[in-house]
C-alpha cells in the first residue's frame, strides 16, 4: 500500500500509455459496437474474448482473465465492466467511454423498440403464450450460465456454504440484496484472509 | 407525476447490486419497479427480462423498456445513464487501483470471497424469476430442457429461447 502511495507520479498514467497495436478511439468504438450488435443470446464474454484477444490482439488471454476477475468482483455488468477496463487500457478514459457506448448502443436501441411493441401488443393471447415459453426458457438459460460461472470461479467446498447463506438470506429470510451482499461478503472475505491463502500455497 | 428522479434513484441503486451479473439485482428490481413504484406488473417484468436475454450486448438492456414505459425517450436515456454511469466510473477507478494493488494480499481474498457470494446472488435472482415464470409442468419442462441442453452442448441460447416461444405458442396459445 505505502509503496503505491509513495510514487504516484510514476504510476498515475500507465493506463494512458498508447497500446501496442495502436487502437484509435474509432477502432475501439467500432469493435465494441460490433460485439454489442452480434452477441445474441447472452454469453457476451465469449464474444469479447474472440474480438479483443483473438481478432484484434489488444490484450492477451492472461490480461483477459484478470480483467474478468475484476469485472465479476465489482458491481456492474461483466460486459460493461470489461468494456471499461479494456477501453482504459487502450486509450484511457475516452477509450472506456467509446467502448461502453459501443457495446450498449445496439441492445439499448433494440430493447427500446421491443419495449414499445410489447407495450402495444403484449396483451394479445398469442404473444402472452409465446412469452410464457420464452420466460421459462430464459430461466433455464440463466441457471445454466450461473452453473457454468460457478464451475469456473469456485475453488473450495466451503464456497457452497457461502452460496447457500446468500440464497437463504435473499429468498428465505427475505433480506435485501445489499444487506446479504455485505454480511456474507465480509464473512467470506475474512474466511479467505491472506494467511489462509499463504498456508494453502505452502501446503500445495 | 414526474418519474424521472425516481427512475434515476432506482436504477443507480440497482446497478450497485449487480455483483457477478445482472441477475443478482433481480430480487430488488422486482421489489422496486413492481411493488414500490408500480411501473409494471411482475408478469410484464418477467416478459421483458426474458426477451432481453435474447438481445445482443449486456443482458440488462430491458431496463431501457422500463424507462421508456415510465417516461418516454427521456426515461430511457436517464435509466441508461443511471444504471451504467456510476458503475462505469467505479470500474474505471477501481480497475486502475486494482492493478497497483497486485501485491496487496487482501486483493486475492476479496476476489475469492466475493466469488461464491456473487454466485449465490445470481441463484437467488434465478429463484425469484423462476417463481414467476415456472407456473406448471410445461414451463418447468422447458426450463429444464434448456438448462440441460446448454450444459451438454455448445448451442446459441437465442435459438433455445426462440424454441421456448414456439413451444409456448403451441402449449398455451392454440386451443
Amino acid at each position: 500500500m505505502s509503496d503505491a502511495a509513495a510514487k504516484p507520479a510514476l504510476q498515475s498514467t500507465p493506463a494512458l500509455a498508447p497500446a501496442a497495436k495502436g487502437a484509435s478511439i474509432r477502432d475501439i468504438f467500432l469493435e465494441f459496437l460490433l460485439i454489442g450488435a452480434t452477441s445474441f443470446g447472452g454469453g457476451v464474454v465469449a464474444y469479447l474474448r474472440s474480438g479483443l484477444v483473438a481478432k484484434r490482439e489488444w490484450i492477451d488471454d492472461k490480461e483477459f482473465v484478470e480483467m474478468l476477475a475484476i469485472s465479476q468482483t465489482l458491481p456492474g455488468l461483466n460486459a460493461t465492466n470489461m468494456a471499461i477496463l479494456v477501453g482504459d487500457k487502450l486509450r484511457g478514459t475516452l477509450g472506456s467511454l467509446a467502448a461502453i457506448v459501443g457495446i450498449c448502443l445496439p441492445g439499448a436501441v433494440l430493447m427500446y423498440i421491443v419495449g414499445m411493441l410489447y407495450h402495444v401488443h403484449g396483451d394479445r393471447p398469442v404473444v402472452t403464450a409465446m412469452l410464457k415459453g420464452v420466460a421459462a426458457a430464459a430461466v433455464g438459460l440463466i441457471l445454466a450460465t450461473t452453473v457454468q460461472l460457478g464451475r469456473k470461479s469456485l475453488a473450495h467446498v466451503y464456497d457452497l456454504v457461502f452460496i447457500a447463506l446468500t440464497v437463504l438470506g435473499v429468498n428465505w429470510l427475505h433480506q435485501s440484496v445489499p444487506r446479504v451482499l455485505i454480511a456474507v461478503g465480509i464473512v467470506a472475505i475474512l474466511w479467505y484472509h491472506p494467511r489462509r491463502a499463504e498456508k494453502e500455497s505452502v501446503s500445495q | 407525476m414526474n418519474q424521472i428522479p425516481a427512475l434515476i434513484r432506482v436504477f443507480a441503486y440497482l446497478a450497485l447490486l449487480t455483483v457477478g451479473g445482472g441477475m443478482a439485482a433481480f430480487p430488488e428490481l422486482k421489489v422496486l419497479t413492481v411493488e414500490v413504484h408500480h411501473w409494471l406488473t411482475f408478469t410484464q417484468l418477467i416478459h421483458l427480462y426474458s426477451m432481453g436475454q435474447m438481445a445482443p450486448g449486456p443482458n440488462m438492456m430491458m431496463i431501457v423498456s422500463i424507462g421508456e414505459w415510465t417516461a418516454g425517450i427521456a426515461g430511457a436515456i436517464v435509466v441508461l445513464l443511471a444504471f451504467f454511469g456510476p458503475t462505469a466510473v467505479l470500474a474505471l477507478l477501481v480497475g486502475r487501483l486494482w492493478k497497483k494493488l497486485e501485491k496487496w494480499p487482501w486483493r486475492a481474498s476479496i476476489e475469492k470471497g466475493l466469488a461464491p457470494v456473487s454466485i449465490g446472488l445470481l441463484l437467488a435472482g434465478c429463484y425469484t424469476i423462476a417463481k414467476g415464470a415456472i407456473t406448471g409442468a410445461t414451463t418447468a419442462a422447458i426450463a429444464f430442457l434448456v438448462f440441460m441442453a446448454l450444459l451438454r452442448f455448445k448451442l446459441n441460447p437465442a435459438f433455445l429461447i426462440l424454441g421456448g416461444a414456439v413451444v409456448g405458442l403451441f402449449a398455451f396459445g392454440i386451443k
